[in-house]
């Protein structure tokens, strides 16, 4: 039950995002089509990551890793000439699923700042592993032969229609995460990520639901792959690189964890800003640096934090 | 005989690996276990010993004389991050650490590339560090690769006796187990963690001044060994440094030999060009495959600390 | 003779050198109100955290209803029916008191893999919460987010959320601790009510609480339970006195 206000900006949000395309197609300007696509892509990994870090208080240094995997799934299967998106996308979801189930197996019995590491640990083997396969393009990458395939359904060559298809499953993932987090489900990582061994003490085994919810962000995150790969048309293991993962993390903050809303709002500006930056310096690091810092000293709750009536949980 | 030593060869290798590992985890657990601080940017000083001390060696001319300057450097400059911008970390909650750490990585990587470019940076060794020495009848081992092992396993006995036979070294573990306590007994917490951070800094500082002839000098190094020094704590346990040494000897031995005899290894058993594939994949996922089955037995580590 | 419904043989536990638990024998049967008391650092906390399967022994065995629940974890004991309330208040603070109590009623509600349903929408899981709110006066507080309760009116939601999960036995760490005499009576009140309908594993500094409270007490120094009886054979006994010598002396 978001507040009033942010009930406000995502609808503002989400009509001006429908409005880009013709808005676009009358200014002439069709990168801001392409730029706000793969912003929306990036919304959605945010999103994803809020389930398990704003709303359960899993601190994974390692999402990444989940673009990763729905990326290469497309570009791998793609690369041995299946194109049917049919074929792609649901494989790449079950990837990074199964590969969320193992790396969550394994890392969600350990406290917190083991488990920061061991997902860092783990995305950066993946990477490695990404580089050393030779056949998929190395640490060069590889570029996608072509976009994945619905027949009849939709072109995803036609960038109005692939936009339009990225803002529904944006839409669609808001929905979701909107839904599971107020559900009983939700209810349990929520309880969890507020008081562990308070949820323990009343009967739930925290860790089969944290597992559930790393699985469930991961696959999502597996979504954001095979639309990332789709957008850029190149496959690269930087995908996975652990800064990637720090980058969503930060927008996840700088919007406001813990909202769903707050995401998409720091995937937007976190993405603007650096497009906004590097047109500026080629050194835009230097000042992002710094500014993440700032934020976390100082404007912790981020963006959807400023606004009013912020204060009670989603 | 030459499988001897090349077995040798790689097993020192990955002794000298392991010793640089355990200089970094050493001062990255003693940071966490006192100050309980998730510190990203511990790779960052590592970067900068190693950029510092191509510079001063450069300058002065002399190895000894910029190696020496390059570790006061980085210690300044450790310094210089807590007083600035850690200390107020040291209350937030860890992922509040590990965002503003992470940020300090960006700052400090792109700093780096600006004042030396993103060109990868070399060394050169003076004449006295460049030869051979005979470790063994019949086997010669890199000068400079022996003496780091030296200095690494004689920091680790000095290491030791600081923290068991020494005042300063009695207050660490005693913050460790206690801080409000340590500060109530009137000593100067402020102080001390600054001094702690400070030793963390100068030991990092130490494992990339002597990476630098070694591994290659570039922006983003330090993220580099960063991720092996998680899993070697993750592996020795947190805030132990027993643990830290052990962890680091053991990652350092599986990744080297991994590296150098997996591929011949498979190749008995696979075709050549599948184990030209399968050896660098599995080479380089090994020893997080390790960490993940240590996990998968004992969640806390090999040796967990309760203090030091 | 009907087997106690908490049964301990055995129990022991080191930390180091330090023998916190050291070789417990304690029974607890069914309805009665049993106090543990003892001086500080006797091993309280470390026996209630045995019980509350918070830590492992190093021997011994608990055994529940006939159960052997020692290699159980805490969530496992909860829904076994042993419901604990913590010494330092732990609730979720950001949610409001019935959100609290709900969520201890769904814990014991099935599974709780369900993604779709707003929970705080489900009567099965408000109505009880309520209830149970109404029943410890704390019905007008129950959209009040627990952070904002008084510090009597939180220890109270911890009894609620106990009493949500459907509990045979109650394990209470110092109920009444850091409570004023007004707020003490109170709880007092409270768990008399609960007498007989409930089994209650009580540890308490509080004389008058545990006087008024229980049926019997066993009496815990240095890991060791030295007596076991009415509050009166208690009062009585030499050894226990000399134990508390220079504590308490209410009693």
């Amino acid at each position: 039950m978001a507040s009033r206000a942010r009930l406000v900006v995502l609808g503002a949000g989400l009509l001006l995002l429908v409005a880009v395309p013709p808005l676009a197609g009358a200014l002439n300007q069709p990168f801001y089509v392409d730029l706000l696509r793969r912003v929306m892509i990036f919304a959605i990994a945010a999103v994803s990551l809020d389930l398990i870090l704003g709303y359960g208080g899993m601190v994974s240094f390692g999402h990444a890793a989940y673009l990763g995997i729905g990326a290469y799934a497309v570009g791998v299967l793609m690369h041995h000439g299946i194109v049917s998106g049919w074929v792609q996308w649901p494989l790449a979801i079950a990837a990074s699923a199964l590969v969320a189930l193992g790396i969550g197996a394994v890392s969600i019995r350990t406290s917190g700042v083991s488990f920061i590491m061991i997902t860092l640990a783990f995305t950066q083997m993946l990477y490695y592993l990404g580089i050393s396969i030779e056949e998929y393009g190395g640490d060069d990458g590889m570029r996608l032969a072509a976009k994945s395939q619905f027949a009849g359904l939709i072109d995803l060559g036609n960038p109005m229609a692939f936009y339009y298809l990225v803002l529904a499953v944006l839409g669609a993932s808001l929905w979701i995460g909107h839904r599971v987090v107020n559900a009983r489900f939700g209810m349990v990582i929520r309880a969890a990520k507020s008081n562990e061994a308070r949820t323990r003490a009343i009967g739930f085994s925290t860790d089969r639901y944290k597992l559930t919810a790393f699985v469930i962000a991961g696959a999502m995150g597996g979504v954001a792959g095979a639309l990332l790969v789709n957008q850029t048309e190149f496959l690269t293991p930087e995908f996975m690189h652990w800064t990637r993962s720090g980058e969503i993390m930060f927008m996840v903050i700088l919007g406001g964890m813990g909202t769903l809303v707050g995401p998409v709002l720091g995937a937007v500006v976190f993405l603007l800003l650096e497009d906004a930056l590097s047109a500026w310096t080629v050194h835009w690091q230097i000042i992002l640096g710094p500014f993440l810092v700032l934020v976390v000293l100082f404007a912790r709750r981020g963006l959807v934090g400023l606004l009013p009536g912020a204060g009670r949980d989603a | 005989m030459i499988w001897l030593f090349l077995v040798l060869e790689q097993f020192l290798n990955g002794l000298q690996l392991g010793v640089m590992l355990f200089l970094m985890a050493a001062g990255l657990t003693l940071v966490f276990g006192i100050m309980n601080l998730v510190n990203l940017a511990h790779g960052a000083l590592y970067m900068v010993g190693a950029y510092l001390a191509v510079t001063f060696v450069q300058w002065t001319g002399s190895f000894p004389l910029g190696v020496v300057l390059a570790l006061a450097g980085t210690l300044v400059v450790g310094i210089a991050v807590e007083v600035v911008a850690l200390r107020t970390l040291y209350e937030r909650d860890h992922l509040d650490q590990v965002l503003a750490t992470f940020g300090l990585i960006l700052f400090f990587n792109e700093l780096v590339a600006i004042l030396w470019g993103r060109s990868a940076l070399y060394t050169s060794l003076p004449a006295w560090l460049s030869g051979h020495v005979q470790v063994l009848p019949g086997i010669r081992y890199p000068v400079y690769r022996a003496l780091v092992i030296l200095v690494g396993l004689a920091v680790a006995a000095l290491l030791w006796l600081v923290v068991t036979r020494t005042r300063l070294g009695m207050l660490i573990r005693a913050g460790a187990s206690n801080r409000t306590m340590v500060g109530a007994l009137g000593v100067n917490v402020r102080l001390l963690y600054t001094v702690v951070f400070g030793c963390g800094a100068a030991l990092a500082g130490l494992a990339g001044l002597m990476a630098g002839p070694i591994y290659t000098v570039q922006p983003g190094m330090g993220e580099e060994i960063l991720i092996q020094v998680f899993v070697v704590i993750v592996i020795g346990g947190i805030g132990s440094i027993r643990g830290a040494l052990v962890g680091a000897v053991i990652v350092g031995m599986v990744d080297t030999l991994g590296r150098a005899f997996l591929k011949p290894m498979l190749a008995t058993v696979l075709s050549p060009s599948a184990a030209d594939t399968a050896g660098p994949a599995f080479a380089s996922m090994l020893i997080y495959m390790l960490m993940a089955a240590v996990l998968a037995f004992r969640p806390q580590g090999l040796f967990p600390a309760r203090g030091i | 003779m009907l087997e106690p419904l908490l049964e301990v043989r055995g129990l022991t536990k080191r930390f180091g050198a330090l023998l916190a638990t050291d070789d417990i024998d304690l029974d607890v049967r069914a309805g009665e109100t049993h106090a543990i008391i003892g001086p500080n650092g006797a091993g309280k906390t470390t026996l209630i955290g045995q019980l509350a399967g918070d830590l492992q022994p190093d021997a011994g065995r608990i055994r529940f209803a006939g159960e052997d629940i020692t290699p159980f974890g805490v969530a496992a004991r909860s829904r076994k029916g042993l419901a604990r309330s913590f010494q330092i208040t732990s609730v979720f603070r950001e949610f409001t008191a019935l959100d609290n109590v709900a969520l201890a009623v769904q814990a014991h509600d099935g599974h709780s893999f369900r993604f779709w349903r707003p929970a705080r929408r489900e009567a099965a899981l408000r109505e009880p919460a309520r209830a149970l709110l109404a029943g410890l006066g704390l019905e007008a507080r129950a959209d009040v987010v627990a952070a904002n309760l008084a510090h009597g009116e939180q220890r109270q939601l911890e009894i609620a959320m106990a009493l949500a999960t459907r509990p045979r036995l109650l394990l209470l760490d110092e109920p009444v601790a850091g409570m004023g005499a007004e707020e003490s009576q109170r709880m007092i009140r409270l768990l008399t009510g609960l007498k007989g309908r409930q089994t209650i594993v009580l540890v308490e500094h509080d004389m008058d609480a545990v006087f008024t409270l229980a049926d019997r007490v066993s009496v815990l120094v240095y890991g060791r339970i030295i007596a076991t009886g009415t509050p009166e054979e208690i009062r009585g006994n030499a050894e226990v006195r000399r134990a508390y010598l220079g504590e308490d002396t209410r009693s």
